[in-house]
């Protein structure tokens, strides 16, 4: 390429390996969610919003890393979805009217959510302090900002943990089971409703990491949350629904795109890139890149 | 459906004189507002309601209708420039284009847009409608702030004349031109609903398969009502430059606009063309009435923990809730 260097295009595509994973830790709820349990949780970017601001008053009053908040506060989020998913399920899924008013059930707690957050704290932008935002790693022409790959590696983390826990254990096993046959479930003496309390619990569980995350990434206010409505369901159907692998790919190939648009046309037009993914996957491969 | 249309049009006038006898402008601001909401939610319940498919994106399509009227508006300052000079009086003749001419043009531009959305999604299950149309807002408000001729983020300034022949101060025009385009919106819900095409809707609502195999051309029928719902929208955005005068991307796909047009009618009831227009009224004038006397985030507040409460405890809305009342009477 003339005019553009090499070193620009490695870092920019370091740079969006890095925004990928940390999209991964984003989306992985939505996976387990949307992807497997059918749920269409718009609400999720919100609760990602919640756990940033939690991150930032637990780290502004305490000191306290907000990776360390994050997974203390795992539990307190886990029994927050446990509860969401109980409404929904009494509500709608039992009345079997998810689509339409189930939508906007999640709607209208994607918007209360924000502009809770928007008459507590304003809409400032808030950020966490830690030792690694700011430095940087340097291999050669290679830059490593730890503010990246901090949030980067976490999410894998999260990730490896999440596929062993469903891949290895009974209740793992049975939630991807859930959504495949409920009658062959309750042979196996498992309650799907239980079940699908304990999955829905977890992917918000996963909200509070995504969150102190995104507060590590960039400062945080509380309609942020919107753009990565787009984001988040475009990797999970382009990693093909449900399947957390096809997450991160997924995942890792939009921080890659976003990160050359931001690089060579500029970040006011990232935001598009999600969008125009999206649409291209649902029309030309709707079951995504490792669709079931 | 011609009497239906005189009683409407009958009410619209009342409703336009007895603003007058008022006298006092703040009448036709906040009446405005109302009648966009009656218009939004009537356009949204013709794809929601009627066929079950959620819109998130309403603001999207309001803003493309307001910005439809910017780029157009700032079209007079291109003429000398890019045209050559023998077509310059011919485009000076035109432009600016008068305000109906607007509405039509951003309801075809909008029409086209949930048309082409339409066309990519609607094969696909419904969610993946929703989704689409929620991210096609941030798209189109990325678009929109990068485009430097219709103002970027900075926004656009339109300078609203003070008066109009034969009506008098612009404000009271331009709610007229409201309260025609809610009249129009409702006939046509209505008409819908009493002809071929609502009964098409209400089997996609009810069952898209059984429908899709019995013949019912459902991919065609969605279009139409995405093309429909997505250019009444349009057409309500297209006067809103005139009446805020100064449009920027934040407040064209504010996400009032998005949570109203759900909220309205699933609080009013989605089955039939009353229930956004209760909805409407009701939440538009609560809402008058909160940003008055509380704050604006507050009211966003109060119609997203009502559009909760009633999704939760009256799935079918305040018409539901009252035909359930007549029904129990009866028994």
């Amino acid at each position: 390429m003339v005019g553009i260097s090499f070193d620009l295009v490695i870092n920019a595509l370091i740079a969006g390996i890095l925004l990928g994973g940390f999209y991964a830790a984003v989306t992985l709820g939505v996976s387990i969610s949307f992807g497997i349990l059918d749920i269409v949780n718009i609400a999720h970017p919100a609760f990602i919003i919640l756990g940033s601001y939690i991150a930032y008053i637990l780290n502004a009053q305490f000191g306290i890393d907000p990776i360390v908040v994050s997974i203390l506060m795992m539990p307190v989020f886990y029994l927050l979805g446990a509860g969401v998913y109980q409404v929904y399920h009494e509500a709608f899924e039992r009345r079997g009217q998810e689509s339409l008013r189930g939508l906007s059930f999640f709607f209208g707690l994607l918007f209360v959510t924000e502009v809770i957050l928007i008459l507590v704290f304003g809409v400032d932008y808030r950020y966490v302090e830690a030792w690694y935002i700011g430095p940087s790693w340097r291999l050669g022409v290679m830059d490593f900002p730890l503010r990246m790959l901090v949030p980067c590696v976490t999410a894998l983390a999260l990730f490896g943990a999440l596929e062993l826990f469903l891949s290895r254990t009974f209740v793992g096993r049975a939630i991807s089971a859930v959504a495949q046959d409920q009658l062959a479930l309750r042979l196996m003496a498992a309650d799907p409703i239980r079940i699908k309390r304990i999955a829905f619990g977890i992917s918000i569980a996963t909200t509070a990491v995504a969150g102190a995350l995104l507060i590590i990434i960039q400062p945080v206010e509380p309609s942020v949350g919107r753009e990565y409505i787009g984001r988040v369901f475009a990797i999970c159907v382009l990693g093909g629904l449900g399947s957390l692998p096809g997450t991160v790919i997924g995942a890792m190939l939009l921080g890659i795109l976003e990160s050359f648009t931001a690089t060579f046309y500029g970040p006011s037009w990232a935001p598009a890139v999600a969008f125009g993914v999206l649409l291209l996957t649902l029309a030309f491969r709707p079951a995504g890149l490792l669709g079931r | 459906m011609r009497l239906f249309l005189l009683i409407a049009i009958a009410v619209a006038a009342a409703v336009f004189f007895g603003a007058r006898l008022i006298g006092n402008d703040y009448v036709f601001f906040a009446g405005y507002t109302v009648l966009q909401f009656v218009v939004l939610a009537t356009a949204w319940n013709i794809l929601g309601g009627y066929t079950g498919y959620v819109n998130f994106g309403s603001a999207a399509f309001f803003a493309m209708g307001a910005y439809a009227t910017v780029a157009l508006h700032k079209f007079p300052a291109l003429i000398d420039s890019t045209f050559p000079e023998a077509l310059a009086p011919l485009l000076r003749a035109i432009f600016p284009l008068p305000i109906p001419a607007l509405i039509v043009i951003g309801g075809i531009v909008s029409g086209v847009v949930g048309l082409g959305m339409g066309y990519l999604t609607l094969r696909l299950r419904g969610a993946f409608f929703a989704i689409a149309t929620l991210a096609l807002a941030v798209v189109l408000q990325t678009l929109i702030v990068n485009w430097d001729y219709v103002g970027g983020s900075r926004g656009a300034y339109i300078i609203r004349p003070g008066e109009i022949a034969l009506i008098g101060p612009y404000i009271q025009y331009l709610f007229l031109l409201m309260l025609a385009l809610a009249v129009i919106a409702i006939a046509i819900a209505r008409g819908i609903e009493r002809s071929q095409l609502g009964y098409g809707f209400a089997t996609i609502r009810d069952d898209e398969l059984a429908a899709e195999a019995s013949g019912v051309p459902t991919l065609k029928l969605k279009l139409i009502a995405t093309a429909l719902s997505g250019a009444l929208m349009g057409m309500a955005g297209a006067p809103f430059p005139y009446y805020i005068g100064y449009l920027q991307p934040s407040s064209a796909f504010g996400l009032e606009y998005a949570v109203n047009s759900i909220a309205m009618p699933m609080i009013g009831g989605t089955t039939s063309w009353v229930g956004p227009l209760i909805g409407a009224i009701l939440l538009g004038s609560l809402q008058q009435y909160v940003t008055v006397t509380i704050s604006s985030s507050v009211n966003v507040l109060v119609v997203g923990l009502l559009l909760i409460v009633f999704v939760i405890v009256a799935p079918n809305g305040i018409v539901g809730l009252v035909q359930g009342h007549l029904r129990g009477r009866k028994k």
